[in-house]
């Protein structure tokens, strides 16, 4: 996993609220076996049907910072979401409100969600309609977020911090534990259900 | 990979639900249901490939191999894993990293949940259904009103439902925006588990029941959030917009957006509207549809389809309207054809297809054309969830029989003046 610590970058002012992860990426998408690549995918309904989609405004090719309206991520648990938003270039992706399981998975696949206030995400993109060579900084180190005329905190726990930080896996983190989920399955009731 | 003896696989989401012995057509489905079949035989995990008795939804099969039981912790890569969360056990959808996690190491680090009662006190009416709760549920909460939750859902009008029933509900709580949901387990719970091929026999059950007991919430118990519903009131519901919190009673009307309070709520509504193409003030019984989809891991059950045959029998599917009947498992469809259900919906002009989650989404052949307009049994009405340019209402499984017979959304009772 890439480590993130402090990222700045152009951003996209995505005024929608309750994006579900079947618009950042179709299920048409999700058939494919391999874990890379899904940037075509990502928003490809309104990419492919509005022209004035802001994924489709040159202005904003490049960016990396994306900021959505509330409720962002709702929907299917597809890590998909994550890896098309990731493919595609964004870094970052600040918002109100996020849903649980995109957040986890977020998280967990190197792309850094924010929760800022919505009058600071308002403010956000009024800066980027107007103008879409701001740049947005994302400092995970410290915690905030800022731009020209903002300077906000944000609150990820220590634990998560570190781990994007350090660009570490999970799995791996676990299988320190070994010995203690050994323990916890000899405790197992013999009634419980084995597939086999 | 540490447990293939605590792992099961099926075959729900892209498969098609008929032909079943004809290639997958789709090039990219095919792989992946052949990828899927490879790793099961490398890893040695139990598969229900298309054309076994066992195959269907996985939310469909759990519960119904017994593999589901009350205390368990329930994981699965797909969202509506909360449907198991009906037997009292912790069940909730995990992504795909996560799976490769649970794989690897039959573990998985959280940090705890927030708590959610949900009651839902009285009788519900003759023609209102699990569905209709839930829908009202999420109308009332919101979208993202169950976010960090873990909801229970209890009072007279739940603990009076069935086993299919409350997996109904239960598999609604992600579109309240919950993780999970619950019920606690009682006799309506053990009797549906006693007998299935994985449930524990003889004084095993015993024993098993007397833990399965102990699994409610304490007396006096402090919720973090509570919700209070009265069954009375609600009668059948429907979803008008692209998110399921847009619903209505299906007496109502398309609301006017500029009833929202809320900007937000209201530029969602707008926007809602424009793509469903729906006027503000349309009594939501004139909406015509092109198309009824009755399945799904929500209402595929044998009770759904038997609620629902019970108001097709004898009648037709309206002019010009397609209607899909899709049993959530192979098993299921072998007892509804036992039942003589399956006769009942093909006499009537529907479709009678093989298990699977169809037109639940739009990964598989059964799709919508661009702006059909469907009642859907389903979970989610969002933009081209039943494919590109679909319009999807969420309806009960009453609701969506007496719609494919009128070829309007309706109740039941609208269908005795014909
Ligand atoms: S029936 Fe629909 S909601 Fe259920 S598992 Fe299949 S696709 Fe998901």
């Amino acid at each position: 996993m890439e480590k993130i610590d402090v990222h700045t970058g152009r951003a996209v002012p995505l005024r929608a609220s309750n994006v579900d992860t079947d618009q950042i990426i179709p299920a048409v998408y999700l058939k494919r076996v391999s874990r890379t690549g899904f940037e075509d995918g990502l928003f490809a309904g309104w990419r492919g049907s509005d022209p004035d989609f802001v994924l489709n405004r040159p202005e904003h090719s490049g960016a990396s910072v994306l900021v959505a309206g509330p409720d962002f991520g709702t929907g299917s648990s597809r890590e998909h979401a994550v890896w098309a938003l990731r493919d595609y270039g964004f870094r970052a992706v600040l918002s109100s409100r996020f849903a649980d399981i995109f957040r986890g998975n977020s998280l967990k696949g190197g792309l850094l969600t924010v929760l800022l206030p919505q009058e600071v995400v308002e403010k956000l993109w009024d800066m980027v309609e107007a103008d879409p060579t701001t740049e947005v900084t994302v400092d995970l180190v410290n915690r905030e977020v800022r731009a020209p005329g903002v300077q906000e905190a944000f609150e990820l726990d220590d634990y998560t911090r570190w781990r994007l930080m350090e660009g570490l896996d999970d799995i791996a983190l676990t299988l320190g534990h070994t010995e203690g989920i050994a323990g916890f399955e000899q405790a197992r009731q013999r009634w419980l259900p084995v597939t086999q | 990979m540490r447990r293939p003896d605590l792992t099961i696989a099926t075959e729900d989401h892209n498969v098609p639900t008929q032909d079943l012995l004809a290639p997958i057509a789709d090039p990219v489905s095919r792989k992946q249901v052949e990828t899927l079949r490879k790793n099961c035989s490398d890893f040695g995990v139990r598969l229900h490939p298309m054309g076994d008795i066992e195959q269907g939804v996985v939310h469909v099969v759990g519960p119904q191999l017994g593999l589901t039981q009350p205390g368990m912790t329930i994981v699965c890569g797909d969202s509506h894993t909360s449907t198991h969360g009906a037997f009292g056990a912790l069940a909730f959808g995990i992504g795909t990293s996560q799976v490769e996690h649970v794989l690897a190491t039959q573990t998985l680090p959280m940090a705890p949940f927030k708590t959610m009662a949900v009651t839902v006190n009285g009788t519900l009416r003759p023609g209102v259904s699990a569905k209709d709760i839930i829908l009202a549920v999420i109308a009332k909460i919101g979208t993202g009103g169950g976010q960090g939750y873990v909801i229970e859902y209890r009072g007279a009008a739940i603990e009076s439902l069935s086993m299919e029933a409350r997996m109904t509900v239960c598999n609604m709580s992600i579109e309240a925006g919950a993780r999970a949901g619950m019920i606690a387990p009682d006799q309506t719970t053990f009797d549906y588990v006693r007998g299935r091929a994985h449930a524990p026999k003889d004084e095993d059950f015993d024993a098993a029941v007397e833990h399965w007991k102990s699994l409610r919430t304490d007396e006096g118990a402090v919720f973090d959030a509570e919700v209070v519903l009265d069954a009375d009131e609600l009668s059948p519901f429907v979803t008008w917009g692209t998110n399921p919190g847009q619903g209505v009673p299906l007496d109502a009307s398309v609301p006017d957006p500029t009833s929202f309070e809320d900007p937000t709520a209201r530029a969602a509504a707008e926007k809602a509207l424009a793509y469903m193409d729906l006027a503000p003030g349309t009594p939501m019984r004139q909406v015509s549809v092109d198309t009824v989809f009755l399945g799904s891991c929500t209402n595929g059950r044998i009770e759904d389809l038997r609620t629902a045959a019970e108001i097709i029998r004898g009648r037709k599917v309206a002019d010009g309207v397609r209607m899909l009947v899709v049993p959530g498992s192979m098993r299921v469809k072998e007892q509804a054809n036992q039942e003589g259900l399956g006769r009942i919906f093909e006499e009537a002009g529907a479709e009678w297809r093989e298990a699977g989650c169809s037109m639940c989404l739009g990964m598989n052949p059964d799709q919508l054309q661009p702006g059909e307009r469907s009642a859907s049994t389903s979970n989610r009405n969002f933009e081209g969830r039943q494919g590109r340019g679909g319009r999807t209402h969420l309806v009960s499984p009453q609701v969506a029989a007496a719609t494919a017979v009128r070829g309007m959304l309706s109740s039941p009772a609208d269908l005795v003046s014909l």
